[in-house]
């Protein structure tokens, strides 16, 4: 599923865009507020969707390689958070729609979740 | 063979506006050692954790990082105030964060979880009131 069309089954607003990345393709997808439960997915180029929206996001994404943030429930993210992500090149958006919503429409697309490294 | 001391920096207690500075610089690092991306990652979850960690629970402390071609070994030495009980710090879910961390994201009783679970192997070693001492082994995948 391409990037630019997520962005219309989930109306999103852009907040920092690159143009010629909306051709991204997004296999996999993790929702989640806690950035612990984000960085257990060890795998790379996940989209991130989360109602957090401080920098810590951003570092977040950066450590394990995510380069879409979708923020959802209208929240917009602080200065700071846009400028790190400006800096990191990743993109963000926002959608009006609450988290669990979000999430079933991305999965009923097709975008699946990643698989968990488990604990040994 | 000595390992080369790569990242060698200050963290200072609740310093928010810094976290993952350290961790995004040792990722730049260890990508310009041409280390593979997977154990690149893995090593930044790590050294991002225990960077926050730092932040939110120490006095205060000491975040270093060492490589050779076999392993990079992360090691976070703090000023206090030490865990009293180890085992319990490991517990899935178990945090002693406040309301105001939960609030950032951190505090769910998951980060030293991730600390374990993406390293080859772990030694912790802490004094309470005193200090605690973390070092994480990562094995590079050839």
């Amino acid at each position: 599923m391409k990037l630019k069309e997520i962005k219309e089954h989930l109306n999103l607003k852009e907040i920092y865009e690159i143009p010629n990345k909306v051709d991204i393709d997004v296999t996999t997808a993790c929702g989640a507020d806690l950035m612990s439960d984000v960085l257990a997915f060890s795998n790379a180029k996940t989209m991130l969707i989360t109602g957090l929206t401080n920098p810590q996001v951003i570092r977040t994404s950066e450590m394990i390689g995510i380069k879409i943030v979708i923020f959802v429930r209208g929240k917009n993210p602080v200065k700071e958070t846009i400028e790190l992500a400006k800096e990191k090149e990743i993109l963000l958006y926002m959608t009006e729609k609450p988290m669990f919503e979000a999430c079933g429409i991305l999965f009923n697309l097709g975008v699946k979740p990643e698989k968990m490294v488990k604990i040994e | 063979m000595k390992k080369k001391k790569i990242i060698d920096s200050e963290i200072k207690k609740r310093d928010f506006a810094s976290g993952g500075e350290v961790s995004s610089k040792l990722k730049s690092l260890l990508r310009k050692l041409g280390v593979n991306n997977k154990d690149i990652r893995r090593t930044s979850i790590i050294t991002y954790e225990l960077e926050m960690n730092l932040i939110i629970h120490s006095e205060g402390g000491k975040l270093k990082a060492f490589i050779d071609t076999e392993e990079i070994i992360i090691v976070s030495d703090d000023n206090g105030p030490g865990i009293k009980d180890i085992d319990r710090a490991f517990e899935p879910g178990y945090s002693t964060a406040t309301d105001d961390i939960r609030e950032l994201g951190f505090g769910a009783g998951m980060g030293l979880n991730n600390v374990k679970r993406f390293s080859n192997d772990i030694e912790v070693e802490s004094k309470p009131g005193e200090y605690t001492k973390l070092k994480a082994i990562i094995t590079i995948e050839k």
